[in-house]
């Protein structure tokens, strides 16, 4: 056998040309399963939102649920596809045990939406991934392997099927190959998703969640040599975050490379990706194709979706993420590495719903991005669980606008806030912040700052004004530092003129 | 004697108050006591449960309530329609010792209109098969000579009601199961319009032909049962959501024996060829009864009737094996080597093995060869091109001709074991049949005289959901025997096996 080794990924990509392509399927938050009643909620006892329908009981029949198709529809407009005027469920036929009725209701060559597009920002530059399908279909339950070592089915004593995630509507949406991104495959692969997820979070379809597997990705990846037909795809599963997104292609182009260099042929298989070595290890090989047997599901009517109610759906689409995006960077002056840093942060909306309370684009940012970013990430929260609204965010601003507070002050406001107190403007007032205006009591302050420094106040009478910061410290400690600098600083100035 | 009275008189009597529902219900259980030792038509009685229901109907009544035209009117269950509490085995090894937890919807709609339910009656496993030969717990006997089959695969159902154990019982019609046994058992068989009556809690057969229907000794009584199970379900998507034809109405219409101005058509591609002579001419008799009732006979083409049968078994046992594919040993039912030494896939197989019989195994592995990769086209696409040409041949006869009529089947009940060696001489019996399944049409099985001392059926075909024109001409015809077959009594108890 030839010696393998892996080249750097900056060789790979030199030698190889890669394609990707994705197929993503998203959990729909429907309040009931795709076929039955039960409801579809995350986390409940095992096997306690069941019924004969999603257990496939014998007898029991499937009734589709229209809300799924209405989101399925929403999620094919929103990725510019078309949507079928008459299509089918079909079956997909194999055996496994967590698939109740060893058959998945899904559907085959008539998916109800086809042929679509998102584009996608990477590097600066758009990238348009072509959508070649979004169907409907049931998730299937969920095994779990124990006895082993590892948690998976080789070395497990016992299997343990549960069947709450049986029935629960996913959506399947498939890319088409993607090529021609060079070294960046694994960064479009990454902003394919993540853009794709921000798209199906605006449309309130699903919760998208990666780590709760409403939003699961599988990869395919191939590499060919410039001119040359594509190559052998791989398909890597377990790819659980966007990081992973990224690191699993990265991965397989490394690997393949070092095979395909030492003359080796790629093996079309399933591939599982490791989180923790970043590396992927072969599955169930896809050389001997399970045939799946679909044929049209009889016990459902075809859908055909109304015209009419399609054109409505798409009027009533809103404004998809990265319109949004845009549209506020533009409107709040950002260059594109501030907004990615505000996306980043996850302070968009909030960002948005402070401007929407009257602060400037500036501020709002200046507190989200700074002070209170800061806190989140030392208490571990995310940014809107900080317990402060964007509302309380523009009133504390508008304080720091008015001159009653600055920005040391404005920082034991949101202590007070935070340990809910109540509304900025009450807790400045119940703590008593606020900047000191009344001149009698400031200038006392730095007469007696003067008096109490007389080298520093020589100084700055001979015209060395940077001495000044001396004495404009001391006011500010005597006034527990409800002072205004600047105005310390004229007072100062003016009395050693 | 009240087993001898149809259930349109029984109901009339209790509701007069000169019977019990309690009385009616003991009398059948006294005769299944009596006779079905002999004929083994039920796989399990529930004396219990059906005196329980019979008592509230004699409560209900005594308290004043209103009650439905059948109330207290017990029936027999064909035991692939699923019962809660009661044991449901679709007479097969592989579902033996289940309890379902659940109600069909036609079984929740007996209990709802006060109809004792007796108990489960004997089939072809899965339905598959036209002699109940096929079940795993035993055959069925005919009342009119024990020594050969009642048909199938509602043989039970219909010697039940044949013997006077059940003035009425439920069946299932997926190529001929409920009126072939009709015929050859000297009862009434209704197969309704596909989607007339719910399939929710009926194990599938096959999804696309499945109906259940009703088993009686008149059509009256049969037109009865049916209204009671009939309607729209929205469990069942394939349910028509129309108002369930006037068929009682239509029964009484035809039991007054005029059809001036009905047109009835005579298919030319049924001549006949590979019938038995004797069924040939009871058939003959009756057309000629419904010329003297006025009505007009006229010959149709069907040409593509011959090919019903071979796309029959091509459609039917395709969505067989998918639909059985459940019965894996993982949830429910029969688990075989599960002994720690064997993987899943093994206890699976093995399972399979025990539990299916040699019928089921046959169209599993027909059905799965006619859905694999490759062959789909050709076979399960083209049955299905098929049975669009059989919908059309219908659809241009029914616009000439108010009905279609024909033998029930080919030939009279058979020995034991006189086609069992021959699948497709078993699959003859249904000749006739399979057409309505095809198109889901409506149709009903009448008897129309003896052949050689056992019962002929006449089947009288009808547009779809048209069932009241079927259940016209059925009374008409029925009208015309004298004595009515319905009253002649298999004495079953002195014949000796």
């Amino acid at each position: 056998m030839t010696t393998v080794t892996s080249p750097s990924y900056a060789d790979a990509v030199a030698k190889y040309e890669a394609v990707i392509g994705l197929e993503t399927h998203v959990e729909l938050g429907t309040r009931t399963k795709m076929f039955c009643g039960c409801t579809t909620e995350f986390g409940a006892d095992p096997n306690t939102q069941v019924c004969p329908v999603c257990l496939g009981l014998p007898g029991a029949l499937p009734v589709a649920n229209e809300a799924a198709i209405e989101a399925t529809i929403r999620i094919g407009l929103a990725l510019n596809c078309r949507i079928a005027e008459w299509c089918r469920f079909a079956r997909k036929n194999y055996f496994y045990p967590d698939m109740p009725k060893n058959f998945q209701t899904s559907q085959y060559d008539e998916p109800l939406c086809e042929d679509g597009w998102l584009d996608v920002d990477v590097d600066g530059e758009t990238v348009r991934i072509e959508i070649e399908r979004v169907h409907l279909e049931e998730d299937t339950g969920k095994s779990m392997h124990v006895g082993g070592a590892t948690g998976r089915i080789q070395g497990a004593t016992e299997s343990l099927v549960d069947y709450n995630r049986a029935g629960i509507p996913l959506v399947e949406i498939v890319t088409k190959p993607v090529n021609g991104t060079g070294a960046l495959a694994p960064e479009v692969a990454r902003a394919y998703v993540t853009e794709l997820r921000e798209v199906i979070r605006s449309l309130g379809v699903s919760d998208v969640r990666m780590e709760q597997g409403s939003l699961r990705c599988d990869v395919n990846t191939s590499l060919n040599l410039p001119g040359q037909e594509w190559g052998t795809r791989t398909e890597t599963k377990n790819v659980n975050s966007l990081r992973s997104v990224e690191r699993a292609v990265r991965s397989e182009i490394i690997r393949q490379s070092g095979l395909l260099d030492a003359g080796e042929r790629i093996v079309q298989e399933t591939r599982h990706f490791h989180e923790d070595t970043g590396q992927t290890t072969p599955g169930r090989s896809k050389e001997t194709a399970t045939d799946y047997r679909y044929f049209p599901e009889p016990d459902l009517t075809p859908m055909s979706p109304d015209p009419e109610w399609v054109s409505r759906l798409r009027e009533a689409l809103p404004e998809l993420p990265r319109d949004r995006r845009r549209r506020l960077q533009e409107a709040w002056g950002l260059s594109s590495l501030d907004m990615a840093a505000v996306l980043n942060a996850g302070a968009v909306d909030l960002i948005e719903a402070t401007v929407a309370a009257g602060a400037k684009p500036e501020g709002a940012r200046k507190w989200w991005m700074g002070e209170l970013s800061r806190r989140a990430n030392e208490a571990e929260m995310e940014l809107g669980a900080l317990g402060i609204s964007p509302a309380q965010v523009a009133e504390l601003q508008g304080l720091v606008d008015a001159g009653t507070l600055n920005d040391k002050l404005a920082r034991q406001v949101i202590d007070g806030v935070l340990a809910g107190e109540g509304d900025p403007k009450a807790v400045a007032d119940a703590r008593g912040l606020a900047i000191v205006s009344d001149t009698g009591a400031l200038t006392a302050a730095v007469d007696a700052a003067i008096a109490a420094n007389p080298d520093v106040a020589d100084k700055v009478r001979s015209g060395v004004h940077a001495a000044a910061g001396v004495l404009i410290g001391a006011v500010m400690k005597e006034t527990r530092g409800q002072a205004d600098a600047k105005t310390v600083r004229e007072l100062i100035l003016s009395r050693l003129s | 004697m009240i087993i001898h009275k149809t259930a349109a008189e029984l109901a009339e009597a209790i509701a007069a108050g000169e019977l019990t529902a309690e009385a009616v219900t003991r009398a059948f259980l006294d005769r299944i006591e009596a006779v079905d030792g002999r004929v083994h038509a039920f796989l399990h009685v529930d004396a219990e449960g059906a005196l329980a229901t019979a008592r509230q109907v004699d409560a209900d009544r005594a308290a004043g309530r209103a009650l439905g035209p059948l109330a207290g009117v017990p029936v027999a269950v064909k035991d692939i329609v699923v019962t809660k509490g009661l044991p449901t085995t679709a007479a097969s090894k592989i579902l033996e010792g289940w309890i379902p937890p659940y109600d069909a919807t036609i079984v929740a709609r007996l209990k709802a209109a006060g109809m004792p339910i007796l108990g489960k009656t004997n089939l072809d496993e899965f339905a598959m098969g036209s002699s109940t030969e096929y079940s795993a717990f035993g055959v069925t006997r005919n009342p009119w000579d024990l020594n050969r089959i009642p048909g199938g695969s509602g043989g039970g159902s219909a010697a039940a009601v044949a013997a006077r154990m059940a003035p009425l019982a439920i069946g299932t019609d997926t190529g001929g199961s409920i009126r072939q046994p009709g015929a050859v058992t000297g009862t009434v068989g209704g197969k309704p319009t596909y989607g007339g009556t719910s399939r929710y809690g009926l194990i599938a057969f096959s999804s696309s032909l499945d109906t259940p229907g009703p088993v009686a000794r008149t059509m009256l009584d049969a037109a009865l049962l049916h209204e009671v199970i009939a309607g729209h379900d929205p469990r069942d998507s394939t349910s028509i959501p129309q108002p369930v034809p006037p068929v009682s109405a239509a029964a009484r219409q035809g039991a007054e024996g005029d059809l001036t101005g009905v047109r009835l058509g005579m298919v030319r591609e049924f001549g006949g060829d590979g019938a038995e002579p004797a069924v040939l001419a009871a058939y003959q008799a009756g057309v000629e009864a419904l010329v003297k009732l006025g009505a007009e006979i006229v010959e149709v083409s069907c040409p593509h009737f011959e090919y019903a049968l071979p796309a029959y078994y091509l459609i039917a046992p395709s969505e067989c094996s998918s639909n059985l594919a459940r019965f894996d040993s993982v949830r429910y039912g029969l688990r075989v080597g599960d002994d720690g030494s064997r993987s899943l896939e093994e206890v699976m197989s093995a399972t399979r093995e025990a539990g299916f019989g040699p019928e089921v195994k046959r169209r599993i592995i027909l059905g799965t060869y006619a859905l694999s990769s490759g062959y789909v086209d050709e076979y399960y696409g083209q049955a299905q091109k098929v049975r669009t040409l059989i919908t059309r041949d219908f659809e241009a006869a029914f616009a000439k001709v108010d009905a279609l009529i024909s033998p029930t089947t080919p030939f009279a009940a058979f020995e034991f074991g006189a086609r069992t060696s021959d699948p497709y001489q078993m699959y003859l019996a249904d000749l006739y049949t399979i057409p309505s399944n095809l198109s889901g049409g409506p149709a009903v099985s009448v008897p129309v005289g003896l052949a050689d001392g056992l019962p002929a059926g006449l089947q009288v075909m009808a547009p779809t959901m048209r069932d009241d024109v079927a259940y016209r001409v059925g009374a008409a015809l029925e009208s015309t025997q004298e004595p009515r077959l319905a009253d002649q009594v298999p004495d079953v108890a002195d014949k000796e096996l």
